[in-house]
Order: C-alpha cells, then sequence, then structure tokens
C-alpha cells in the first residue's frame, strides 16, 4: 500500500503570525509544522515575517550585560564580609 | 569499519562541562572573598533587570540584589544542586523582588492584560486573513544602517514598554539565555503561560524593531 501525502491543510497568513514563536520553539505538532513549512514556502511576506523573527531574536540576544560597578563590587565584598562574621 | 570515532564524539557530547559557578561557589565557603565577588558580577546585570521588573526605583532594585546575594550567601548549605545556581537564585530573587513590589505599592496599570493581544495589528490581514499590508524585506547590514546602539535603544525601550511577566519572560529567555522549564520555574509560571507570554513579548519587540526601520529610507 501507498501513501500520498495530500497538500496540507489551508492556513491563514493571520494564523502563521500567532504560531511563529511555537515554530521557531519547536513545540508545534508534525502536522502544524508541516503546515507552516509548507505555507513558509509559498508565502514570501509570511517568510519575510518568520526571518525578522528571527532577526529579532539574534539582535536581543546581543544585548550586553552591564559590567558591575567598582562602587557596587565594594557593597558586594562588605556583604560577604558581614556574612563571614556571621557564623 | 569505523563505528569508534561516532561513539567517541557521542561521549564526547554528553560529558557535563562542570559549571563554573559551582567552582566559585565551592571556593567562597572556603573563604575568598574574590570568588564571591567574580559570582556575583556574572549574575548581576540579569538579576537588576529581572529585579526591575518588579520594582519601580533602581535603588530598589539594587536593594532587592543585594539582599538576595546576603538571603544566598545564609542559605549556601541549603543549595543542593538540582537545578542550576542561576536559577536557584533567580527564584530567590523574584521573591524578594515580589514582596519589594507590593511594598512599593507600584501602579496596576502596567498589569498583565488577561484577553487576546494579536501578534500583528489586525488591520494588517484583509478579511479573509492574508496580508494586505506585508512586512517589508529588512535589510541585511540592519546593524550598520541603523546603528548598533539605535537598535539596542530600541529594544530596550520596548522590553520596558511591556507587562511585567511578558518582559521577565523575554529578557530570562532570550536576552539571558535560560531554558523555558528554568523560567517557569524562576517565574513560577505554567509552561502554556511561559509559551503565550513569550511570544507576545516576542512579536513586539519584531513590531518595535519594524518602526524603527520604517523611520529609516531605504
Ligand atoms: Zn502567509
Amino acid at each position: 500500500m501507498r501513501f500520498f501525502r495530500r497538500p496540507p491543510a489551508h492556513i491563514w497568513c493571520q494564523q502563521v503570525v500567532e504560531m511563529v514563536s511555537d515554530y521557531l520553539e519547536g513545540t508545534l505538532p508534525a502536522t502544524e509544522r508541516r503546515r507552516l513549512d509548507h505555507h513558509f514556502s509559498v508565502c514570501p511576506p509570511c517568510a519575510t515575517y518568520l526571518a525578522q523573527m528571527r532577526e529579532t531574536l539574534r539582535l536581543t540576544g546581543a544585548l550586553v550585560p552591564e559590567d558591575l560597578s567598582p562602587e557596587m563590587e565594594q557593597e558586594f565584598s562588605e556583604i560577604y564580609r558581614r556574612w563571614r562574621t556571621e557564623g | 569499519m569505523s563505528i569508534h570515532a561516532p561513539r567517541l564524539r557521542w561521549a564526547r557530547r554528553h560529558t557535563t562541562p562542570v559549571d563554573p559557578d559551582l567552582r566559585l561557589l565551592e571556593r567562597l565557603r572556603d573563604g575568598d572573598e574574590e570568588a564571591f565577588v567574580t559570582l556575583v558580577s556574572r549574575h548581576h546585570d540579569p538579576m537588576l533587570r529581572l529585579a526591575r521588573t518588579f520594582v519601580h526605583s533602581h535603588a530598589v532594585a539594587e536593594e532587592v540584589v543585594q539582599d538576595t546575594w546576603l538571603g544566598v550567601l545564609r542559605g549556601i548549605e541549603r543549595f543542593e544542586g538540582r537545578s542550576s545556581l542561576r536559577t536557584w537564585l533567580l527564584a530567590i530573587l523574584v521573591n524578594r523582588a515580589r514582596t519589594a513590589g507590593a511594598r512599593e505599592a507600584r501602579s496596576v496599570a502596567n498589569s498583565d492584560s488577561p484577553e487576546f493581544v494579536a501578534a500583528v495589528d489586525a488591520g494588517r490581514f484583509q478579511s479573509s486573513g492574508a496580508w494586505s499590508s506585508p512586512p517589508e524585506h529588512w535589510v541585511d547590514d540592519l546593524e550598520e544602517r541603523i546603528g548598533a546602539q539605535a537598535l539596542r535603544a530600541q529594544i530596550l525601550a520596548a522590553l520596558a514598554e511591556m507587562p511585567e511577566r511578558q518582559r521577565a519572560v523575554v529578557m530570562l529567555r532570550d536576552v539571558d539565555g535560560l531554558r523555558a522549564d528554568e523560567v517557569c520555574q524562576v517565574l513560577d509560571l505554567s509552561a502554556a503561560n511561559e509559551r503565550v507570554l513569550l511570544h507576545r513579548g516576542r512579536s513586539r519587540l519584531r513590531q518595535a524593531l519594524e518602526d524603527e526601520m520604517g523611520a529609516v529610507p531605504a
């Protein structure tokens, strides 16, 4: 017996943008994932949207943490010394 | 036939690297003050940012962070290493920040709205659900064109406008790189809630960047 995979059921762009996060998280069920894969391959605006979301994540992940100021370092040293003398 | 090479790779990938935090923890237990300051500086920025989602004032947020560390030192023997030190720290911080936030009696205007918020404004779709105002391509040299500083400012401003839990989730996941389950543990959220908050937050960030692109001539 042979199985022919039917083309994925239609999904609208407005639904797609609500599923992009789960798509990127890899938490979508396989059938939903295939529907989105298919949609991205035939819908350039949604493919653009997906690319923008990836770029957004990259930029957010590139935010650099602020360093501890010398004054703060001093305060934390004092906290440590306070704790050492408690015991 | 070589079955050894793949097996070696397998073993290597699954070797747990020693968490540098745990080394520092050992040293600070032995009285090494420098190890403590190093540990603090590794986590200070994420902690301060997370505290700021619960309390208004920077000074109060700093107090919360300091208070958390003192609590961590006093409770150090209770840390069993079942979660990462970072997850444990952040969970303690959230408890304290919530208490401080309640004391500060911050306005409820910034609370999370329970109703559905669309990832993209409904006005940009036809009634059929297809795009009517589709997103424009972003240029590849985005950072050069707009400037890393301006992008950073835009992202920070969008984060600042988010409801507190949404902001906390996005920062912990996408800035600080925590896993979904760690965020659920730190913020005491269900997996479903975490996903919704992350989705809304990321959608807002994308929109904020799109707005910024729109302001730049192509
Ligand atoms: Zn589409």
